[in-house]
């Protein structure tokens, strides 16, 4: 058994969590993280990267890209969160130019901080968070938090998977959630590590969620892989199995019309072939991980017509996640911070995605204030007896977990269930959800030792789900990533919707006053 | 998926098992990495890219490539180990991949294309 203590424990250390942590450190705290994989490599900004939304501070530009980017949120956003965002994303990528990060100098000679390639960023925020003195745990998975006798989180505890599935405890005066979305093993790049654990482990404690029904985010891959990059599909063409052009009134918005003929059983094929010869190189070096794996099955995107699919990216890319009930990241349950994928994006993105923009920004400054609230919050803070709590796939039971990941996968990753939802697709789906839900609890999931993270985050994504569908449900119109049927946007919709609970989930609409 | 794993060229380090995110190796009782379990692989690249000595192979496949695939022969790869690393700029001599970074073009041209309503 491996028993720490600190003044603020961090889970997950994806961008949202080494920012926390490096916050956290800089306020004093004794800080440990905890990470599923590793920090470092885990998660889709590693994989990936990140363009950001960059604004430098320029007041006039500033305003103006707010109120752009809030018409764009369908007006679910907040302005206030949105400054917030674009100042303290600017201040640390300032940071991160003074840690070393190698930015690209463009041919006018200017320094370019607004795209992080992903291996290079989150090596150096790893080597950042080590020589702030973060005790760092990698393949550390948490499974369940504690609380203490008040309610308020006081540590987590999990197992050590590289060393048989050891358990571990981590005593902490405050935790900072940073555990990202939910991809639901989709197998999008990177977000394997993202199966909603995070959300289960705060519902446990009371933690409640806002947006769940901004989860429908699918994006664009080769078929034979699911490099999920899109920016380059600005260049591309659509084509049916027979060569025909696919025609698209706007090549920028034609990737419902392909999800369409996709979800009708059709095959979709593209090429890059909108791109001018003299960008091909740029391209390349800006994307170099959307070429690489055409590159290696031999097909060359310019000039070969390439089969295409649709994968989820659930609440990564999407936008719902734990309500934040303060500047700080604060969730409803004291002691606990929510940080990046895991807490609602809404505050920012309102009901769109916010991938290749806002998502990187708000791992960024959320992690940022979350880490500095939770270490505010914890340094020194006296614990009366905590307990782990949560049980949901963690007894000993009868299900395989793999069977119920592909029961909530069936409900989940098909475009006609998810992307294009209809009232009475949904009641099914919540149907054989809470059916599923249910046996999880009364039969318990298999699993000892490493095995039993496949069985919680089996559970994770089963409670994942029924959230998205209930909040779907009560949206009742179109907005943004929700598509309801034909049903356009409604005006006495123009507010969130919070959801929670897990035996009895509930939705309820969030007074206006009560909005962060 | 990863796919091989280059005895000649592993010196043992133990780097792809740490970094990982999904666990998909173990330390083989050969000292080299095993991959014990490709299933949960999500062909990230990221082991290829952290290779000290350009020793992985990760097919661009989200399943296993089919047997006797040239995607899992060892002699058929021989230039693309490591290609990930070439990319990233990671390695003696070498120039970050991020200095040559271009996203702005592409990211500026997307925010100011006429859009069709
Ligand atoms: C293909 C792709 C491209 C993208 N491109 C962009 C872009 O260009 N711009 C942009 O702004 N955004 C982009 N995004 C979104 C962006 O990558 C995410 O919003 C961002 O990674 C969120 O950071 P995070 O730290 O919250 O979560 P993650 O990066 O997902 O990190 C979560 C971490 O938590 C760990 N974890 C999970 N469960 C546990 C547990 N139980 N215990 C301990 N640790 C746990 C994981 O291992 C992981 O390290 C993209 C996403 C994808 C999928
Ligand atoms: S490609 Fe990614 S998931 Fe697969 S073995 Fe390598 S590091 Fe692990
Ligand atoms: S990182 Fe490369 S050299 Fe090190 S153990 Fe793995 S395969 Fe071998």
């Amino acid at each position: 058994m491996i028993e720490l203590d600190a003044d603020v424990l961090v889970l997950g250390g994806g961008p949202a969590g080494a920012w926390a942590a490096l916050a956290a450190a800089g306020a004093g705290a004794r800080v440990v993280l905890a990470d599923k994989g590793y920090c470092g490599t885990s998660g889709p900004t590693a994989s990936g990267g990140n363009n950001l939304w960059y604004v430098p501070p320029d007041a006039g530009a500033r305003e103006r890209a707010v109120a752009e980017r809030f018409e764009q949120s369908a007006r679910l956003a907040d302005r206030r969160w949105m400054s917030r965002v674009v100042d303290e994303t600017y201040r640390r990528v300032d940071d991160l130019a003074a840690f070393g990060y190698p930015f690209a100098i463009d041919d006018d000679g200017v320094e370019r901080r607004g795209s992080l390639q992903g291996p290079e960023y989150m090596k150096r925020m790893r080597r950042r968070v080590h020589r702030s003195g973060v005790t760092i745990l990698d393949h550390h998975p948490a499974l369940r938090l504690l609380a203490d006798d008040a309610g308020t989180a006081s540590g987590a505890s999990g197992i050590a998977r590289q060393k048989g599935g050891e358990a571990w405890t981590v005593h902490a005066g405050a935790v900072v959630l940073a555990t990202g979305g939910c991809a639901f093993l989709s197998g999008a790049f990177g977000t394997n590590v993202d199966t909603g654990d995070g959300h289960l482990m705060a519902a446990e404690l009371g933690a409640d969620l806002s947006g769940m029904e901004f989860s429908a985010a699918y994006a664009l891959s080769p078929a034979h892989g699911a490099h999920t990059k899109g920016l380059m599909m600005q260049f591309a063409t659509y084509y049916t199995a027979g060569g025909e052009r696919i025609d698209v009134p706007d090549p920028l918005g034609a990737r419902l019309q392909v999800a369409e003929l996709l979800a009708a059983g059709r095959k979709v094929f593209a090429r890059l072939d909108r791109a001018p010869a003299e960008l091909h190189q740029a391209m390349r070096d800006a994307q170099p991980n959307y070429f690489l794996p055409l590159d290696k099955a031999g097909i060359d995107p310019f000039r070969d017509r390439y089969e295409v699919r649709m994968v989820l990216e659930g609440t990564v890319r999407g936008t719902g996640g734990l309500r934040v009930t303060g500047d700080d990241c604060a969730t409803a349950v004291p002691g606990l911070y929510a940080a990046g994928d895991v807490a609602t994006r809404e505050l920012v993105s309102g009901a769109v995605s916010g991938g290749g923009a806002y998502n990187g920004a708000w791992a960024i400054s959320s992690g940022t204030w979350a880490g500095r609230g939770a270490a505010l919050f914890g340094k020194g803070r006296r614990r009366p007896r905590a307990r782990a709590a949560g049980s949901a796939g963690l007894g000993p039971g009868r299900l395989d977990a793999a069977a119920v990941v592909r029961a909530v996968q069936a409900e989940m990753l098909p475009l006609d269930r998810n992307l294009f939802r209809t009232r009475a697709g949904l009641r099914a789906s919540l149907a054989s959800l809470d059916v599923l839900w249910e046996r999880i609890t009364s039969e318990g999931l298999a699993g000892t030792g490493r095995e039993r993270l496949r069985a919680r985050s089996a559970a994770a994504m089963a409670a994942h789900a029924r959230w998205c569908y209930r909040a779907a449900l009560a949206r009742e119109e179109s907005r943004g990533l929700h598509r309801l049927e034909d049903l356009p946007a409604l005006p006495r919709f123009e507010h969130r919707l919070v959801t929670g609970g897990l035996d009895d989930p509930w939705t309820a609409a969030e007074p206006r006053e009560a909005a962060a | 998926m990863i796919e091989v794993v280059s005895a000649d060229r592993c010196v043992q380090c133990d780097v792809c098992i740490k970094v990982c995110p999904t666990d998909v190796f173990d330390r083989g009782p050969d000292g080299l990495p095993a991959i014990a379990r490709q299933g949960d692989c999500q062909t990230c690249f990221m082991c290829e890219a952290h290779c000290p000595t350009d020793a992985l192979y990760v097919a661009p496949f989200s399943g296993p490539a089919p047997a006797g695939s040239p995607h899992t022969d060892e002699a058929a790869l021989a230039g693309a180990f490591g290609e990930y690393r070439r990319i990233v700029g990671w390695g003696r001599g070498r120039t970050p991949g991020s200095r040559a970074d271009r996203n702005h073009i592409f990211t500026e041209r997307l925010r100011t294309a006429p859009r069709n309503p």
